[in-house]
């Protein structure tokens, strides 16, 4: 790992939020500090923090002003800083997703492995042998930031925009998967397709995913793909562990 | 229960409450009333539960009609109203008898206007909430034929309400907070944006508001390309082309773009209800002083039913006087109907 380790930054965000920045750009290390920094400020049930969310390399501490003060809530999360709890835990539910990576399925496969220096069945080879994390969610509900890939999945997104992805597309740019939930147009490219719904909002768990799961994928054929998609007692055919 | 029919909808029309915080870890953003000042103030007339979810009206409004009479008020973006003919005033409580038609014309000032009955909307929750958030596919605009359940009113023979016009439709300085990107901005962008006036663009929706200007540069220093963010409404930000977007309830929780700074919450109806080409400044407050502004929206309910005030009719000025139960006086003049 480069040297990208300084102090974390704590800057406001909003008049009822604490952001703690870990790094300015994104590396491994600073994202396994906000995810680890996440789960320790929820754990530490500080009076008054209302929502602890994590991005890439930061954590919002969210507070109720009536209850508490930001002076308060800093010197909260200063203490918890300064805890030698560096050490990752290691990702708490393992999920195992089917995906299919046939050109009807994938229609930049080949783009992305050009691209990355390598052939279509290696491509596939490196996302089944690589156990990716979710480092983020957002830009859509549920929707996960999945990493690291190899370094030669470095490739940038592209410069046009691809409308209309299907739901549980699966996308990649720069060492980074996703498993697509949005409605909006998207510079990653479409290399595989999931059935898994990463949101279901008429459920009483709405969301599948957690910062710091652990995701692998597995290729199946588009005959057994096809099959999965018609089947709704499961979600997408995947499969989740709990770890610990 | 009562039921409303809608009979036409403007294309803007949504169901909203006060949304569904505690989800920005999952990817899902609050939500809500573009304008909360607007439902609390609907509240605060009607002395109902101001978690009760009311219809927002973007721009224009619509038609509509009940099963059973039920009080409702009319917040936020002044929109002309009446209810078979008669004059509705906004920021009063009324009453709409059963089966008269209530019809709610385009925004004078604003934009988000607030239809509110004093029962609620009793459409089935999704995560605690009713409010529709469409980027989140979580519910959908309402349209001409829809028919949606209400809530009974608490109470029906409270004295009629006022409150005073609102002065937040014609924007003007809005105070902004620094964030945690503010330092990625040099003092003098910061100061320049300061010192400029922007228009509000007519590129604008529940997720954010663009803003125009003339002359300037907003862009930050070094031109990086920053990684993705956590962003919260009100955040500012500045596009790679320099254009700036104030983000509202329905906005992403993650963004890319660098943000110069924050409108504070209390000022954020302003922004919201800002029409196209109303003039916008921004005046940094310290962090300090910011966070003095924070307020619940339970002490803002306080405030506001404190400026609510009877309504007082002289009979001189009521044209349709006999329609009126003048014998009790009290009531609202339908309790046959009623089972």
């Amino acid at each position: 790992m480069t040297a990208d380790v300084h102090a974390p930054e704590l800057r406001p965000l909003g008049v009822d939020g604490i952001l703690v920045r870990f790094a300015r750009v994104l590396s491994e290390d600073a994202n396994a500090r906000a995810l680890s920094f996440r789960s320790l400020v929820a754990d530490a049930a500080i009076t008054g923090v209302t929502e602890v969310a994590s991005s890439l390399v930061s954590v919002r501490v969210g507070f109720d002003p009536e209850r508490t003060t930001r002076e308060i809530v800093t010197k909260a999360i200063s203490a918890l800083l300064d805890t030698p709890t560096a050490t990752d835990l290691g990702p708490r539910r393992q999920w195992r997703i089917p995906a299919a990576f046939s050109p009807a399925f994938a229609p930049q496969l080949q783009e992305v492995a050009t691209l990355a220096g390598i052939t279509p069945a290696q491509a596939i080879a490196d996302i089944e042998a690589t156990t990716v994390r979710v480092i983020a969610i957002g830009f859509a509900p549920g929707q996960p930031y999945l990493g690291m890939l190899p370094d030669h999945w470095n490739v940038p997104r592209q410069s046009e925009l691809t409308e209309g992805l299907p739901r549980g597309a699966l996308i990649t740019a720069v060492r980074q998967l996703i498993i697509w939930a949005a409605d909006a147009p998207t510079g990653w490219r479409h290399i595989g397709q999931t059935a898994f719904r990463v949101y279901l909002p008429e459920t009483s768990q709405p969301f599948a995913f957690e910062p710091g799961d652990a995701v692998q994928f597995q290729a199946v054929s588009d005959t057994d793909f096809r099959a999965i998609q018609q089947n709704t007692d499961t979600n997408g055919g995947a499969i989740c562990e709990v770890l610990r | 229960m009562p039921k409303l029919t809608i009979h036409s909808a403007g294309p803007g029309l949504t169901i909203q409450d006060l949304g569904r915080p505690g989800w920005k870890a999952q990817g899902l953003s609050t939500g809500g009333a573009a304008d909360p000042l607007a439902l609390l103030e609907g509240a605060a007339l009607l002395g109902t539960n101001p978690a009760d979810a009311a219809i927002e009206m973007m721009g224009l409004g619509g038609t509509f009609s009940t099963s059973e009479g039920v009080r409702f008020t009319l917040t936020g973006a002044v929109m002309q109203a009446d209810i078979d003919g008669e004059n509705a005033a906004h920021n009063c409580t009324h009453f709409l008898p059963a089966g008269a038609e209530l019809s709610i014309r385009g925004a004078q000032k604003g934009v988000y206007g607030y239809l509110r009955f004093a029962g609620g909307m009793t459409t089935d929750p999704i995560m605690d909430s009713r409010a529709t958030h469409l980027t989140a596919g979580i519910g959908a605009r309402l349209q001409a034929g829809d028919t949606l359940p209400l809530g009974p009113d608490p109470k029906r023979m409270a004295a009629p309400q006022k409150l005073p016009p609102s002065d937040r439709f014609k924007g003007g300085m809005i105070r902004i907070m620094p964030g945690p990107q503010t330092d990625f901005f040099d003092q003098q962008t910061q100061t320049a944006f300061s010192a400029m006036t922007f228009l509000r663009s007519a590129k604008g929706n529940r997720q954010g508001i663009r803003l125009d200007y003339e002359g300037g540069d907003f862009s930050t220093t070094g031109g990086l390309t920053h990684v993705s963010d956590l962003i919260v409404p009100g955040d500012i930000q500045i596009t790679g082309a320099g254009v700036p977007y104030i983000l509202l309830a329905e906005c992403q929780t993650i963004g890319g773009y660098p943000r110069i700074g924050s409108v504070i919450p209390a000022d954020l109806p302003k922004i919201a209800q800002a029409a196209p080409g109303t003039p916008l400044r921004f005046q940094f407050l310290s962090l300090a002083d910011a966070d003095t502004t924070a307020q619940s929206y339970d002490a803002q309910l306080r405030a506001i039913t404190k400026m609510c005030q009877p309504i007082i009719r002289d009979p001189h000025d009521i044209a349709d006087l006999l329609r009126y139960q003048l014998i009790s006086g009290a009531t609202p003049g339908d309790d046959l109907e009623r089972p």
